[in-house]
């Protein structure tokens, strides 16, 4: 099937199997590399990007639910001569070790942040449930604090 | 170009030993073990200086790492020395993994917590070797007398003429190589080195580019599934494809005796085609189960060694004070999955790849596919976690071959349920600790422990032991030493003491987790201290002090205990249903001392803070010993609190992320970390803060509760006493 949506701000129309998850559309047909595969289950967030605003977890969402609506994925977040309030945060703590989970924390922080502007360390738990095997998780507390002061 | 003979070639000094043969083994084990405890593995490879360096026409300086990059920080601290020594700026260093074709590899791997401690001398060598190479040929070059040439930031001086590295470099085409060799900079001097400058990797990692295996790619790659065995011991038998011909994008079914792969257009579609092949699986005669695996892991089963002896054994007079500690089996649950990119012509095997030891898989791939090691190019990738699974890498073996059989390019890597059943486990451990007081002093202390195999049976043996083969070492060696890391006492204070190792293998494989057995020995240690403390009525921190002796390692210890004990206030009265624990342990000779504050509400523990006090010796990257601290005290936490593998019906389970458990930004606690700096070299980092956190969150518990938790994971086994 084709279908059609804004994908980092660009329309874009595409020819997919329908039942796809999006996670593979991205990587495989667009090489957009950023949004991670980790378990393909939901679980772990690695392939989290924002689908009309919303963070959903791209391994487990068909491609075909995301016709006419807005996908942001890791490299629409921010560039580098443009980093997203986040990923200056993110940059400012050294929060990344192996790195591989981060793009699905960042984006996960970027949802949070528009839904919750300067969210408590309780919204942070109950709302930030990726997994970073690293253990980044006390600078990542810091971070998306000094994202929200920086939005 | 000359090779340099600062780049120690040296074993364990097990050669030493070799010779004496196996029969008084004894005390020789002993020596080993003692040697094999102590010793930091020189880096060992005789590359030379301009396959490290690659400077370019716009003045870049590329250096070519034979270390990985798996989130260690090791490329930001050898840029720093690089830069340093060969006076470049920092910002125009940038750090590759050397391929094995052109590059300096390291012969044994990435692991060990060896990398910086390895490679910082030889590293500050040749980038001060690199530098007087650049003078030699600028003097030539330019006619200016060599003795007035001076460098800065990548710069070459003299008088008011200034040239660039590059720019020299470019114009080369002979390398006049007779120079002196130079004396290192004096560490006051230091303009990077010691410096908490941020991760090389930095914008890469937060704007997302695709720097890991998984993200690598030929051109008309195709993806393929490897059909991996369900529960230990299972064959494949007759296989019906029909309903995976039927799958999207499916291209063919690979079958290369007992390799068997789905091939299709995706990773997704090719998963999805290997999970509708029906499968006769041949099962063994019998599953391996978890009461298999509790039988033979124990305190007096399997080979016996005494790793560690002073003094007498207990007497039967004494009061004998005796506890028993066990740690389970865990998954490494690294998040970018195992696999490799391949692509085999008849000419060259080129494989792309996440993976610890990239000369170890291209001898693997050499010899499994039957074809020259110098045909085959293994490319390393930025590792998406490594935590010693990776130190395994038989899947680039599965992707040469059906590369071979297809004639094309191949991405072939795991599901997240064959990452816990299809790879290796950390082995369970049991450990039983025995010692006698007399007037609130230790006199007599005894550790037994019991694993399975780590360094045993894994490819990697022969490299660390280098005179012997495998089972020749493992003979000699008697227990695993990777089993019992971390399992030696520190307190040389106590006039006896003795460590006893016993091993066993188990039906599958268990093998490398960060710090081997560094984290559950040191639990049942600085457990059975912490009991010792509260039933003799002596303070922890008193007691250990007390009981460590006034030499190098003791005072080292004694330097990190005080000031953890200063940091976290020590002593101080605790709002009830809290409680600070204090535990210690020493790895690759670094010691680490730290203390968790924990609050146990309605049953459930939550780390609050943690207070870590380490001693690395000299320090490249301050703050990249923070960022190891954080990340193995998160990491052991959730290992300590939730992580449990069982085996079932020769399954390892569970097989997913959230029945394991693996902690979130919920369960990280705050965490303070003091760095002392004793000493002129610098040591290992990433794993010696694994050792002490589930004792220290153990101890705490008690100190909360009065619930003593001698089992992990820690919340389930609390879970159980208050029931």
């Amino acid at each position: 099937m084709e279908v059609s949506f804004q994908l980092n701000n660009k329309p874009i129309t595409i020819s997919v199997v329908e039942d796809m998850p999006l996670l593979w559309v991205l990587r495989e047909q667009l090489d957009l590399k950023g949004t991670k595969f980790g378990c393909g289950m939901a679980m772990c967030g690695a392939c989290t990007v924002h689908v009309d605003g919303e963070a959903i977890r791209s391994c487990s969402y068909p491609v075909s639910l995301v016709a006419g609506k807005k996908v942001t994925s890791i490299e629409g977040l921010g560039d580098k001569n443009n980093l997203h309030p986040v990923q200056k945060a993110w940059s400012e703590e050294i929060v990344p070790q192996c790195g591989y989970c981060q793009s699905g924390f960042m984006m996960a922080t970027a949802a949070l942040l528009t839904k919750i502007p300067k969210p408590t360390d309780e919204e942070i738990d109950q709302n930030i449930s990726n997994i970073c095997r690293c253990g980044t998780y006390t600078r990542m507390r810091k971070a998306i604090h000094k994202a929200a002061e920086l939005s | 170009m000359k090779r340099r003979n600062f780049l120690i070639k040296t074993g364990l000094g097990v050669s030493i030993a070799a010779g004496l043969g196996v029969s008084s083994c004894g005390p020789i084990r002993r020596i080993l073990a003692k040697q094999v405890d102590e010793t930091t593995l020189p880096y060992d490879n005789d590359a030379d200086e301009n396959i490290w360096f690659q400077i370019m026409a716009d003045n870049t300086c590329i250096l070519h790492s034979p270390k990985v990059e798996m989130g260690q920080g090791i490329f930001t601290a050898l840029a720093q020395i690089a830069a340093e020594e060969l006076d470049v700026d920092w910002t125009n260093i940038k750090v590759v993994h050397a391929s094995t074709e052109h590059g300096p590899i390291d012969a044994m791997s990435t692991g060990g917590s060896l990398t910086v401690s390895g490679l910082f001398e030889p590293l500050s060598q040749l980038a001060a070797n690199m530098r007087a190479l650049l003078i030699v040929n600028a003097a030539k070059a330019y006619k200016w007398p060599l003795e007035q040439i001076k460098t800065d930031a990548g710069f070459l001086i003299y008088g008011n003429q200034k040239k660039s590295y590059g720019e020299l470099v470019a114009g080369i085409t002979k390398w006049d190589t007779g120079f002196k060799e130079p004396k290192l900079k004096d560490k006051k001097d230091y303009k990077y080195v010691g410096k908490p400058l941020p991760r090389v990797d930095l914008l890469e990692k937060i704007t997302g580019k695709p720097l890991y295996g998984i993200d690598a790619d030929f051109k008309d790659m195709v993806y393929a599934s490897v059909l991996r065995p369900p529960a230990f011991g299972a064959k494949i038998g007759a296989i019906d494809d029909s309903e995976a011909k039927k799958t999207p994008t499916f291209i063919k079914l690979v079958q290369d005796k007992d390799l068997v792969a789905t091939v299709a257009g995706s990773k997704y579609w090719a998963d999805a085609a290997k999970n509708a092949l029906k499968v006769d699986w041949i099962m063994p005669a019998k599953l391996v189960q978890q009461e298999d695996v509790n039988k033979l892991i124990g305190v007096e089963k399997g080979k016996k060694i005494v790793i560690q002896k002073e003094g007498g054994r207990l007497s039967d007079i004494d009061e004998v004070f005796t506890q028993n500690y066990e740690s389970p089996m865990g998954a490494h649950g690294h998040i970018e999955p195992n696999g490799a990119v391949a692509f085999f012509t008849p000419d060259k095997l080129t494989i792309k790849l996440s993976t610890q030891v990239a000369k170890m898989t291209r001898f693997q791939v050499a010899e499994a596919l039957n074809i020259s090691e110098d045909k085959i190019d293994i490319q390393a990738q930025y590792l998406g976690g490594g935590f010693g699974r990776r130190l395994l890498t038989s899947h680039a073996i599965d992707a040469a071959r059906i590369s071979k059989v297809l004639g094309k390019p191949v991405h072939v890597f795991f599901e997240r349920r064959e990452e816990f059943q299809n790879g290796f486990l950390r082995p369970p451990c049991k450990n039983k600790l025995s010692a006698t007081v007399q007037n609130k002093k230790i006199t007599h202390l005894e550790h037994q422990t019991a694993s399975a195999d780590v360094a045993f049976h894994s490819p990697l043996l022969p490299f660390f032991v280098k005179p012997l083969t495998g089972p020749m070492a493992q003979g000699l060696l008697g227990a695993d030493f990777g089993a019992w890391r971390g399992g030696m006492l520190l307190y040389h204070g106590i006039p006896n003491y003795s460590t006893t190792a016993y091993h066993n293998t188990l039906p599958f494989q268990t093998s490398w987790w960060r710090g081997l057995g560094l984290m559950a020995n040191t639990f049942a240690i600085e457990s059975f201290f912490d009991e010792l403390a509260i039933n003799y009525k002596i303070d922890a921190l008193k007691l250990r002090l007390e009981h460590l002796a006034d030499d190098e390692s003791g005072n080292a210890m004694k330097g990190v205990l005080n000031v953890v004990a200063k940091m976290a206030d020590w002593g101080r009265k605790m709002p009830e249903g809290t409680g600070l624990g204090l535990a210690c342990s020493t790895d690759v000779t670094v010691p680490v001392a730290q203390i968790a504050e924990v609050s146990v509400i309605d049953g459930i523990i939550k780390v609050k803070k943690v207070y870590c006090a380490i001693d690395p010796g000299f320090v490249v990257n301050p703050d990249g010993v923070k960022a190891q601290c954080e990340g193995a005290i998160n990491m052991g936490l959730s290992s300590a609190l939730f992580e449990e593998i069982l085996i079932k019906d020769g399954k390892a389970t569970p097989d997913n992320y959230a029945a394991y458990g693996i902690s979130t930004i919920k369960d990280a606690p705050e965490i303070e970390t003091v760095i002392l700096s004793t000493g002129e070299k610098p040591k290992g980092i990433g794993e010696p803060p694994i050792g002490p956190i589930a004792a220290a969150i153990a101890n705490a518990v008690y100190a909360a509760t009065g619930k003593r938790l001698r089992k992990m994971p820690l919340q389930e086994e609390l879970n159980k006493q208050l029931v």
